[in-house]
């Protein structure tokens, strides 16, 4: 088994901001890496120039042995996503939105159904499928996006903050199925998330990156143990600091509130 | 090629299944033909024009084309907030063929609402004129709207909220509707406005489609067809150029 992902040296500024600052890392095959870090990391910015829709200012990526800047549709195939935010149609049903998945990542229409079945019954959702996105619960969307980003059969599984603003109900839910298909399949998992007992349970290793530097990358058990903390979250403070981040928002984000504060808050 | 079809699918989805949509944005249309049509018909007729609602109605139809194209190409923000612009974006098929999918499916759905209001212009009393053109009346509806849809997915790339929509409605495209012929003739205009129509991409369109309908076409056929097939083929070039350049 090899290397599913490796960073090397990598650096995006934004004028003179440094969002990224030389970076390295590697993700074996078959690992559920964690990528853990405060607001403004860098964490989502690295996770747009892993899946090639930005591009790095210096240094190399290989996902899945290809170059997300030269190679995009390669790179493209091997990864499925779930963004932090959602990304499904709400005026199409949830069997439309996975079909629609299945044409652009050109997977055969026989088998697609095929997947389609199996996947929406595996996270539960088999007998809504026929029903419009816009009627789901937020819990529902989100595990409807991990089978959308399973469907055209990925090795590697990106999930920017997948569980945010869900129930713990939930949250184990859609963790259970992630374990699963990592064991099952051998799927590589790339997450980001800030709930540290989460990344804990889940992560087979963590890295953590704080003002655009890697600060850390081990095990969660080693962690605790260099940072002499008895659980994750301590040890991830220790390791980042207590300041509190800001981050400036972009226009998408005065949206994204215009649109929460439209629908009475209720976005998940 | 697949692509282009399933997210042209998409969109004619959603709009058949938005009847609030495809009702509400008759209601401008109808205002302007029962408003201008009936309020100024009985002065046209007294200048010797003919009956104006003759000469109105392929304006309004091309009004409700023009709407509907432009706005399917806003879409492109919609799409950006609630997320789902995205998941296209990360998908192995090119941009182009993304923006293609999206801009004939905009201009199919802003084709059907130019037939709807098409049928109730008839209604209010249109009289078309049988002759060889009348065919082309579908060629240059059709061609208003994937223009305007192009027009649609610039505005809908380049804006980034909905915040600047009003001024791009109010300062644009407006102003297109009401230079382009569509309720008055170019005749007996001060120079500039007459320039001004003569500049409009969409006044090739309401004479093409006037025209088809009543064999009389003021700037000639061959000029409304040549200018119509060159900007729609400028307009998507450049409209797909905006969307490619989009950052998440």
């Amino acid at each position: 088994m090899g290397d599913m992902i490796v960073v090397h040296d990598l650096v995006k500024n934004y004028g003179d901001f440094c969002a990224v600052n030389h970076i390295s890392f590697t993700v074996p095959e078959g690992r559920i890496f964690g990528f853990l870090g405060p607001n403004g990391a860098g964490k989502t910015t690295t996770i747009k120039m892993l899946t090639t829709v930005l591009d790095p200012t210096s240094g190399s990526i290989r996902v899945n042995g290809h170059d997300p800047t030269r190679e995009q549709k390669q790179v493209r195939r091997s990864f499925g996503i779930v963004f932090q935010d959602p990304s499904l149609d709400d005026e199409l049903t949830a069997y439309e939105n996975m079909d629609l998945h299945g044409v652009l990542y050109g997977v055969p229409r026989g088998e697609r159904h095929k997947r389609i079945d199996m996947l929406v019954d595996f996270v539960g959702l088999g007998e809504r499928k026929n029903d419009l996105v816009k009627t789901y619960s937020g819990g529902m969307k989100r595990r409807l996006e991990v089978a959308r980003a399973l469907l055209h059969v990925p090795r590697i599984l990106f999930l920017d903050e997948p569980t945010i603003g869900l129930d713990p109900q939930t949250r184990n839910h859609i963790w259970g199925y992630i374990q699963q298909l990592s064991k099952d399949e051998g799927v590589t998992v790339f997450f980001t998330t800030h709930y540290m007992d989460e990344a804990d349970r889940v992560a087979n290793e963590v890295g953590v990156i704080d003002h655009g530097k890697i600060v850390a990358q081990d095990t969660p058990a080693a962690l605790k143990e260099r940072t002499k903390c008895t659980n994750l979250e301590d040890a991830f403070i220790a390791l980042t600091g207590h300041a509190i981040r800001e981050e400036e928002a972009n226009a998408v984000d005065r949206m994204r509130m215009m649109g929460r504060a439209w629908r009475g808050g209720g976005r998940r | 090629m697949k692509a282009i079809y399933i997210l042209c699918v998409r969109q004619l989805k959603r709009y058949l299944r938005s009847p609030a949509r495809i009702i509400g944005s008759l209601g401008q249309p109808i205002l302007f033909l029962v408003a201008l049509g009936f309020g100024l018909r009985a002065m046209f007729a007294r200048a010797g024009n003919g009956d104006y609602i003759n000469f109105l109605s392929p304006g309004i139809v091309s009004m409700a084309i023009l709407f509907n194209a432009v706005f399917s190409g806003i879409e492109i923000i919609w799409d950006r907030q609630f997320g789902f612009l995205k998941e296209t974006l990360v998908a192995p098929v090119s941009r182009l063929e993304i923006v293609l999918g999206r801009m004939l499916g905009g201009a199919i759905v802003a084709f059907a609402q130019g037939l709807i209001v098409f049928v109730i212009c008839l209604i209010a009393g249109f009289r078309i004129v049988s002759s060889p053109y009348l065919p082309l009346s579908i060629f240059f509806m059709f061609m208003i709207a994937l223009l305007f849809a192009g027009i649609g997915t610039v505005f809908g790339s380049v804006l980034q909220d909905m915040q600047g929509f009003p001024l791009i409605i109010n300062f644009i495209i407006m102003p297109i509707f009401f230079f382009s012929g569509a309720i008055f003739t170019a005749n007996g205009l001060p120079k500039v406005l007459r320039l001004l129509l003569q500049l409009n991409p969409l006044t090739y369109g309401v004479d093409g489609l006037r025209g088809a309908c009543s064999s009389v076409f003021a700037f000639g056929l061959t000029t409304d067809l040549g200018v119509s097939v060159v900007l729609t083929a400028i307009l998507l070039a450049i409209g797909s150029y905006f969307f490619s350049k989009i950052q998440l």
